[in-house]
């Protein structure tokens, strides 16, 4: 009886170690685990924006073709050699394949995650490997508020922003404003999108808001029909969706069909994607965010122009905020590589990447939270309006870092709670 | 009596996208016994090959109503030649084989048929909006509607109705329940059963690309689109029980209208509804609500 | 004859243990994981046996980690054993309430109704926002008897009480598959009038069957979150369930060790499809699947099986 078992597990462990001899490992060259969504929903509007970005920043990196001030080629001379991996699975899966970068494909740095649930989980195995990690797209502000990370970066900010803004922006420009209602994904992103912004909202205002209908569909649902008429029969002044991908595209077709567009104002604090495809379905006034001040409304700089240009040539739309997302976690990685000097150790790089500055094609990133490891950046909303068929943005109003970012050390919930203080608005 | 009439408006736009995504299940459940995984692959295909083909029909710049043809010629003609490789290519040999195994064969064609899909289309979203926004909207009682979702339900009710004639009126359709009723003794009656089953699922195929080639314009048609809707079609299919068409329209208004009535009245529930009501039904009617009897052997 | 399998099982087990902590990390920690699932399709090939496929385990596998990770993140409680115990408490009083429900049905009604359980697992999890929703919450690094290992010791102390939950386990369900409430199984499969004219009970046997495989599941989850430090409500989507049917179905139900060997193939080839290539892994597995039911319907058991058949046919 224990004969057949033992000849499986030889068979096993063959398999297993098969694995060895894929572990190639060559001093001149920078290892890097790029994890997004290849496959499944996420894919097309986040995954693949972000690693046609990845390929285009890391060739210019490589050729150091990269607009000034940013210098040199590769990564203290190593040029960058990229290690794609899926983000599909789940949590579980994904620090397993997180392990399999580090130990088997031995990579100096990850740069990864677009899925909140990945973000928590990924930190706490960097942190046992020692593995330097830029966490790129991810909104949860639950990964620096809950832990303190040493190997763990993000340099972007939170999701927390996006509606802490878009609360800010509806209450300064939209007159008469008495009510809200909301339709969000049944899940964490859905659920904090729009307690952050009720919360503020409640704040700005001093409780004096009315909430007509909160509507949850279930996460890639597709069908909205039932939820546009909840939200026609409980008209509100305006209605805040933190939609995303496929679900917004969805979302926009069918409301527009049902003239709840047109007869609606509506806050769509991640819609930057949805505008290359869609736009001519979003009605004039619409309000638009792109989670940070990337794409129509990235401050102009040389490095934006040659982003904006070079991503549309190569891959044929412009960049959206994942992609913008990507290109900022690869330069910061590399300044921050830079800053430490060639041959820098881990340690040395995170000393150097916190509390770091930086210019990227979406404007200034400063490492300035979670004690130098979370970006704070500014945050950006428009009403977009049609000039000759082309799409503009009126009424852009520039929120400061500080303006809708908790300081350092605050958690968001309590912060907006209580009153935002220390606020920065000017 | 706004939200009244909204929930049965939505319910029925919801039920007949139910039925449409499940008929075509439910049938090869019913002839074939298998519970076929990969129905939601289906639906992926006829709503890539559908959007693609409205796409490319209008940057020819034609007549726009055609584009309705179009879109649901380009996905039958999908939906049926893979069906036809499936069917051919691999469940033939698999015939007499477990239920739950036929389940797994069934999922390792969805594994296959998701990534073949990712290959020919890459993962960008594909649009087919014209169709949805070409045909309006009505307005009634401070409510808007998409005349599409109307088309919707109308669609439905044909698919309902051709399945419905063409099971209990034509003398295929009376072969196909004969085997629905007993496959052996079927066999026995000289009926050609290998024929009946590719038939069948050729059928059950067709109607999975064409329900994605409708549900197509009203999206975006992204990777993963047919895993979703695999677990509704399935409920729905269960709870009117597994192999009856009549189950299928039954089941399909009762989810419908109970997740209409959910998002209206208690929106926290929506999650659930569909799972509350499939529990519901299947504790006091364990094989669903029109399951065929089966004989326990003895 | 019986001393000397079990004294073998016992060297056998510390050789995998041993060679678990020698393996690279990430192998380790891939061997670890196999464990917990191939825990939890030794309870599914349990239910299999007796003819019946709970497309739910999910649902025992995800409160298992959850309980895991609400004592060490929420109560402090971090000893494994305390954990391990706690966890198949709350399995099995859930599993015997839901049992009483779904031991009356059978086929793939039974399997869709377990699944429906689990999907409502699901949803209440997704709804509730203390435990993190959708994203889930990071569980603390477990302890033994008062000894807290490091960060770094910790999986190995995993590992440990893995491998030796399984062999403890894998020998009990060998004995309970000889009893003769284990052969009651395939009598319920076979042919339930009969086992009911015979005097038994084929509600107590399949209710029966039903908590030992929650039980095993919860153990399952419970290694699963304490390795991988994290826990999210993933685990009780009805894809995590039939990933465990695609394992069993792998390993075939002849031998208890089937479904163990299964799972770590199983890990092993995803790992390498996802490594090999990015785009096309779900095909690789999907061509993987459909190549073993083709080709080994009883699973990749009946290799070892036809391997000890020659040997059998030459010695005699």
């Amino acid at each position: 009886m224990k004969r057949p078992l033992l000849t499986a597990a030889t068979v096993a462990c063959a398999m297993t170690t098969g694995a060895m001899s894929l572990n190639v490992y060559a001093n001149e060259e920078y290892k890097l685990g790029l994890v997004t969504f290849l496959s499944g929903a996420a894919s097309g509007p986040f995954g693949i924006p972000a690693k046609n970005a990845a390929d285009l920043v890391i060739d210019a990196i490589n050729d150091g073709t990269l607009p000034a001030p940013i210098e040199g080629k590769g990564i203290d001379g190593r040029m960058i050699t990229p290690v794609y991996v899926d983000e599909a699975g789940g949590a579980t899966k994904q620090t397993s394949e997180f392990r399999n970068l580090v130990e088997r494909d031995g990579v100096d740095a990850v740069v990864g995650y677009i899925s909140s649930g990945d973000c928590l989980a990924i930190p706490a195995v960097a942190e046992e490997l020692k593995m330097l990690t830029v966490l790129f797209d991810c909104g949860t502000p639950r990964v620096f508020e809950e832990a303190d990370y040493e190997y763990v970066f993000r340099t972007h900010s939170t999701a927390s922003m996006d509606n802490i803004a878009a609360a800010r922006y509806v209450h300064e420009n939209v007159p008469n404003l008495e009510s809200v209602a909301g339709i969000n994904q049944n899940y964490s992103w859905g659920h904090d999108s729009w307690r952050d912004f009720t919360e503020t909202l409640k704040v700005l205002r001093g409780g004096d808001i009315e909430i007509t209908t909160e509507q949850f569909p279930k996460l890639f649902a597709g069908q909205y029909g039932a939820e546009i008429s909840a939200l026609q029969v409980n008209s509100a002044d305006v209605i805040h969706t933190s939609f995303w991908g496929g679900d917004t595209d969805a979302f926009v077709l069918q409301a527009a069909a049902r003239g709840l567009l047109a007869d609606n104002q509506v806050i769509f604090t991640a819609g930057e994607t949805a505008l290359n495809s869609l736009g001519e379905h979003l009605p004039d006034g619409a309000i638009i965010g792109a989670r940070g001040p990337f794409g129509p409304f990235a401050p102009e700089s040389e490095l934006n122009t040659w982003f904006q240009t070079e991503f549309t040539e190569r891959f044929g739309t412009p960049p959206t905020f994942p992609a913008y997302h990507m290109a900022h976690a690869l330069i910061g990685l590399k300044l921050a590589q830079d800053k430490a000097g060639v041959g820098a150790s881990t340690e040395e790089v995170i000393t150097a990447f916190e509390g770091l500055e930086f210019d990227g094609p979406g404007g200034r990133v400063e490492m300035s939270r979670g004690k130098g490891h979370q970006a704070a950046t500014e945050m950006v909303y428009g009403r977009l309006k049609r000039v000759d068929g082309e799409i503009t943005f009126t009424d852009i109003t520039r929120y400061p870092a500080d303006c809708v970012n908790p300081p350092e050390g605050a958690e968001t919930v309590e912060w907006i709670k209580a009153g935002m203080p220390g606020a920065e608005c000017n | 009596m706004k939200q009244l009439l909204a929930i049965l408006v939505d319910g029925s736009v919801y039920a007949s996208w139910l039925f449409i995504i499940s008929a075509g299940l439910t049938l090869i459940y019913g002839v074939m016994r298998i519970l076929n995984m990969s129905h939601g692959s289906f639906y992926a295909l006829g709503a890539y090959s559908g959007a693609a083909m409205v796409g490319w029909y209008f940057s020819t710049g034609s007549v726009p109503w055609f584009s309705f043809v179009a879109l649901i010629a380009a996905a039958l003609v999908a939906g049926i030649s893979v069906g036809l490789l499936v069917e051919r290519g691999l469940l033939r040999f698999m015939y007499g084989r477990d239920e739950v195994v036929m389940i797994l064969v069934t999922y390792g064609v969805l594994l296959i048929m998701e990534d073949a899909i990712k290959l020919i289309w890459g993962v960008e979203p594909y649009f087919a909006y014209q169709p949805y926004t070409l045909l309006g909207r009505t307005k009634f009682a401070g409510l808007s509607f998409a005349n599409y979702d109307f088309m919707l339900i109308g669609v439905s009710i044909l698919i309902g109705l051709a399945l419905w004639y063409g099971l209990n009126r034509t003398r295929n359709g009376k072969l196909l329940r004969v085997v629905i009723h007993d496959r052996e003794i079927a066999s026995a009656l000289g009926i050609n059963v290998a024929r009946i089953f590719t038939i069948t699922f050729l059928i059950g195929a067709g109607i999975g690309s064409l329900a994605g080639a409708l549900t197509a314009p009203g999206l975006s048609v992204v990777p993963g689109m047919g895993i979703e809707v695999i677990v509704l079609a399935f409920a729905v299919v269960v709870i009117g029980g597994l192999g009856s068409i009549t189950g299928a329209l039954v089941g399909a208004l009762i989810v419908g209208m109970s997740r209409a009535a959910a998002v209206h009245l208690y929106p926290d529930v929506e999650l659930f509804v569909i799972y509350a009501v499939m529990g519901l039904v299947l504790a006091f009617r364990p094989q669903g609500l029109f399951a065929v009897a089966n004989a326990r052997k003895i | 004859m019986k001393t000397r399998s079990l004294a073998l099982l016992f060297v056998f087990g510390l050789v995998v243990i041993a060679g678990g902590l020698l393996l690279p990390q990430w192998m380790s920690y891939l061997f670890t994981i196999a464990m917990g699932k191939g825990l939890v399709v030794l309870g599914l090939v349990l239910l299999m046996r007796a003819g019946l496929v709970s497309f739910g385990q999910g649902l025992y596998y995800c409160v298992g980690a959850y309980v895991a990770g609400m004592l060490t993140q929420f109560v402090g409680v971090t000893d494994i054993l305390v954990i391990m115990l706690a966890s198949v408490a709350v399995s099995v009083a859930i599993a015997a309430i839901i049992g009483l429900l779904l031991c009356r049905y059978r086929e793939i009604f039974f399997a869709m109704f377990s699944m429906a359980f689990s999907m409502i697992l699901y949803g209440l999890l997704v709804r509730n926002q203390f435990l993190g929703s959708t994203d889930g919450f990071n569980v603390a690094n477990p302890s033994l008897l008062g000894w807290t290992p490091g960060a770094e010791a910790s999986s190995d102390l995993v590992l440990i009480v893995a491998v030796f939950l399984v062999i403890v386990l894998g020998a009990v369900a060998w004995r309970y598959l000889k009893s003769l409430s284990g052969y009651a199984g395939e009598a319920v499969r076979e042919n339930e009038i009969r086992l009911e004219y015979l005097g038994g009970s084929v509600f107590r046997v399949v209710y029966v069957k039903y908590i030992i495989a929650a039980g095993l599941a919860a153990i399952g989850g419970t290694i699963t979150a304490l390795v991988s430090g994290h826990v999210d409500p993933e685990m009780a989507y009805w894809t995590t369930s039939g990933e465990f049917v695609f394992i069993a179905l792998m390993g075939g139900t002849a031998h208890v060790a089937a479904p163990i060997v299964a799972a770590v193939l199983f890990e092993a080839l995803r790992t390498y499809a996802f490594a090999v290539s990015p785009y096309t892994w779900q095909m690789i597995l999907g061509f993987a699947l459909l190549a073993i039911i083709l080709f080994m319907p009883s699973g990749l058991w009946s290799l070892v099986e036809r391997f000890q058949n020659k040997k059998a046919r030459k010695t005699s």
